[in-house]
């Protein structure tokens, strides 16, 4: 029988534990496609998060280091530091990223560390059960904000790919989501040139992905794929926010 | 042999740098040594002190509160650390900026002219030379050849030149302590 | 090789560079400032790495990526950002990671001052961070010793796979004393296969996960066993402990760093009143010489002890545990950053002895 379709090796045979229509699990494959593709499995490193990628270290078949909460970017820094050959990139969550972490992110941005950053947003913290994150939409109720969060009691989301990109070191920044097949696509191109981006010694990559998380949203996984392209596309626009990697 | 010694003066009368060839000078002549300055907002604008131990046995505390010697180079000095002399200790002032007398009779108490030294020899920066010089006179805690080499190694190559003129502060000051002691 | 006359922070520095140490994360902060100065001047030229990180939260990160990739690693800085790192090192504790951490106690808590304290006793020795660990902590007494210390430092977290602390207070650090940089007697190191190095599926070795995460009650037991079983090891043998002049002592004082050399002025203004006054100063405040305070107390002659600290009696509580109740002991010191001198230790002892 002919095969027309095979799992990247770089993944794993560990049964991921993520929800029905939870992004993380498409992203992962995106990710671990990305490493093979460009023949790296042997000297990357991955700093998974706390948040549901806690357990990425199961599934991604590399080296791998589980960084405290938000702490990835710096603890990613010591490492690329001792081994400049290797590729390491963060895997980190909005909780993670954009709230705790957000000086770590912005400092590897800021030193232009060569590293790559997969940073996933999906509006909500996922793994505590629900809270607001410095992502959550206006009006978006979650287990902290039952009311809907209120801009005028705690601020407007925070968009992390133009702040990003704002920094000089940042030398790749790109928004995807991977609401839908075309969007897919565009995402592994994304993250593989944030990786190549690494590869070229151009600077600091991160690639925001907009992901999905229906079981916190009180949402079926198709709806809240809807809900993606509805909701969250119009206030956190796709596309390339800084690309300096071709100077 | 122990001397527990305080340097103390404004910042800027280069009294932590005479401690601290003390300490080199020590050194080199196989001495145990510690110096061990007041640090931090203390030092800012302030009064700046150094502790010094010279020993020939290991140093037990560096930080020093009772004194063998204490350096005062300014009034200020003089004020805060004049009760902290031992008994039979010595005492040295800077005489051009401090009017006051010692009130302590059970130690020895040297009058040096510093900045008057200084002036003499057309350069207000060796005032410290001068106390320093006055302190080997009257301690012989160490030699002043180590003093000088100590200098030399603070100074470096470049400005090797001025080694004369602090020898000479030096001189003037172990001569004011000889004059007190005729 | 001739004695050099060193500042303890730059000392220190110099002496991890000579360690092997070719990795320095660290943030400003007095009264160490010396160290990270130090080291972004030598470590280029070492062919290591000086980085300032944005805060000593993710200085410590720094650390941990750094150790998890193998190397020889270090971070200084002084209490209120020694706070800062705790976070940090419960996490390089529980990934089993070798590192040096070294504190330049300054006064707290809180902001306190930048005077030298002992405050951070507790912090260091009880575990700072979360979770059931222990750091070992080495408090060097001179600039000499700080120096000699800091090849145990690297070695000893090396062979247990943990974070290591120089504990020492401002007063090292600023101090200059003469010290000689030795050849030091290599102990024997164990490789270490678990680095993140990059993961050949072809090559045989297994992959490697850097991880405190252990989310199955048996699985995190058995990581706290492994702890539990190198800290046993490590009380067995690698107490550090300074005896001085406690054989036929009345009165024995526990002291460390530069405390105990104040002591020992203080112990020479009792001799000058006929009193005999020994110290038992630990060089290893973790593990704490228990069993060799013991023994010196069990001296017939010996009527009471005293320890003092510039803090509220934090190792005193171990100098009470390792004592048990079979002798007298109490306490002089003060929290906060006050510095006691040898004349008014003497005094107690001497005021003390009599009551």
């Amino acid at each position: 029988m002919k095969t027309v379709f095979k799992k990247t090796p770089v993944l794993t045979n560990t049964v991921m534990h993520y929800c029905p229509g939870c992004g993380h699990g498409i992203v992962h494959r995106l990710v671990a496609e990305v490493i093979e593709e460009l023949g790296i499995q042997d000297r990357t490193i991955g700093f998974v998060p706390v948040g549901c990628a806690v357990f990425g270290y199961k599934y991604f078949d590399i080296d791998c280091v589980e960084a405290a909460h938000g702490r990835a970017p710096a603890a990613a820094t010591g490492c690329k530091r001792v081994n400049p050959n290797n590729v390491v990139f963060t895997y980190q969550g909005d909780g993670d990223l954009a709230s705790i972490g957000a000086a770590e992110i912005v400092h590897a941005a800021h030193r232009g560390e060569k590293i790559t950053t997969i940073f996933i947003n999906n509006a909500i913290y996922g793994m505590t059960g629900g809270q607001m994150a410095p992502t959550t939409l206006v009006g978006q109720k979650t287990t902290t904000s039952p009311y809907g969060r209120d801009p005028e009691h705690c601020g407007k989301p925070l968009r992390i790919a133009e702040m990003i990109a704002t920094i000089e070191g940042a030398a790749y920044v790109e928004r995807v989501s991977v609401d839908s097949t075309p969007n897919i696509r565009k995402a592994k191109a994304a993250i593989k040139k944030a990786f190549q981006c690494q590869l070229d010694g151009k600077g600091f990559s991160l690639v925001e992905v907009l992901s999905s998380c229906p079981t916190n949203w009180g949402k079926s996984p198709s709806e809240a794929m809807d809900w993606v392209k509805s909701d969250m596309i119009p206030y956190y626009p796709l596309g390339v926010k800084k690309d300096i990697t071709n100077e | 042999m122990l001397w527990t010694n305080i340097f103390a003066g404004f910042g800027g009368q280069g009294v932590l740098l005479i401690g601290q060839l003390l300490a080199y000078a020590g050194m080199y002549e196989g001495k145990n040594v510690s110096w061990l300055p007041s640090y931090g907002p203390e030092m800012r604008g302030g009064t700046a002190n150094c502790s010094v131990v010279v020993s020939d046995e290991p140093v037990a505390s560096p930080c020093i509160n009772m004194a063998n010697c204490v350096i005062a180079m300014n009034r200020p000095s003089l004020d805060k650390f004049e009760a902290n002399v031992l008994p039979g200790g010595k005492l040295f002032i800077n005489s051009s900026i401090i009017d006051k007398k010692a009130t302590r009779t059970d130690i020895d108490v040297y009058y040096v002219p510093c900045n008057e030294i200084a002036d003499s020899l057309n350069n207000p920066k060796v005032g410290n030379m001068a106390m320093l010089g006055a302190y080997l006179e009257a301690t012989k805690a160490v030699d002043s050849k180590s003093v000088i080499d100590a200098l030399l190694y603070k100074l470096g190559e470049k400005k090797a030149h001025l080694i004369p003129l602090n020898e000479q502060a030096i001189e003037l000051g172990k001569q004011s302590v000889r004059d007190q002691i005729k | 090789m001739a004695k050099k006359l060193m500042k303890g922070c730059e000392a220190i520095a110099e002496a991890a560079i000579q360690a092997g140490c070719r990795f320095f994360f660290g943030y400003p902060i007095t009264p160490q400032n010396d160290i990270p100065e130090y080291m972004s001047a030598r470590m280029p030229k070492v062919g290591g790495c000086f980085l300032q990180a944005e805060s000593e939260v993710a200085a410590i990160n720094m650390v941990y990526g750094a150790a998890a990739a193998g190397a020889r690693v270090m971070t200084s800085s002084s209490s209120p950002g020694v706070s800062l790192k705790q976070e940090g090192i419960s996490y390089i504790a529980g990934a089993e990671l070798p590192c040096v951490v070294c504190n330049m106690m300054r006064g707290g808590p809180g902001l306190g001052s930048i005077q030298p304290s002992q405050g951070d006793y507790f912090q260091a020795t009880k575990g700072g961070g979360h979770g059931d660990y222990h750091l070992i902590v080495l408090a060097p007494s001179s600039v000499q010793e700080a120096v000699d210390l800091m090849h145990n430092a690297f070695d000893l977290a090396d062979i247990y796979r943990t974070p290591v602390m120089l504990l020492a207070d401002g007063i090292i650090g600023q101090m200059m004393e003469p010290v000689e940089f030795h050849e030091h007697a290599q102990r024997e190191l164990p490789a270490k296969p678990w680095a993140v190095t990059g993961y050949d599926p072809k090559s045989g070795r297994q992959r490697s996960i850097v991880n405190s995460l252990y989310i199955e009650v048996d699985e995190l037991q058995e990581m706290n066993d492994r702890l539990q079983a190198r800290y046993a090891e490590i009380r067995e043998k690698e107490v550090m402990v300074e005896k001085y002049k406690t054989e036929g002592a009345e009165v024995i004082v526990c002291a460390y760093g530069t405390v105990a050399r104040i002591v020992k002025s203080a112990i020479a203004l009792c001799e000058e009143k006929g009193v005999k006054v020994g110290l038992v100063r630990p060089i290893t405040i973790w593990p704490f010489p228990e069993k060799e305070l013991k023994e010196v107390m069990a001296q017939d002659s010996v009527k009471r002890e005293l320890t003092v600290e510039i803090s509220a009696g934090q190792m005193h509580e171990d100098v009470r545990l390792a004592i048990n109740g079979t002798k007298p002991v109490d306490f002089y010191g003060k929290p906060g950053s006050y510095t006691p001198t040898a004349e008014e230790i003497a005094e107690y002892i001497l005021k003390t002895r009599e009551a």
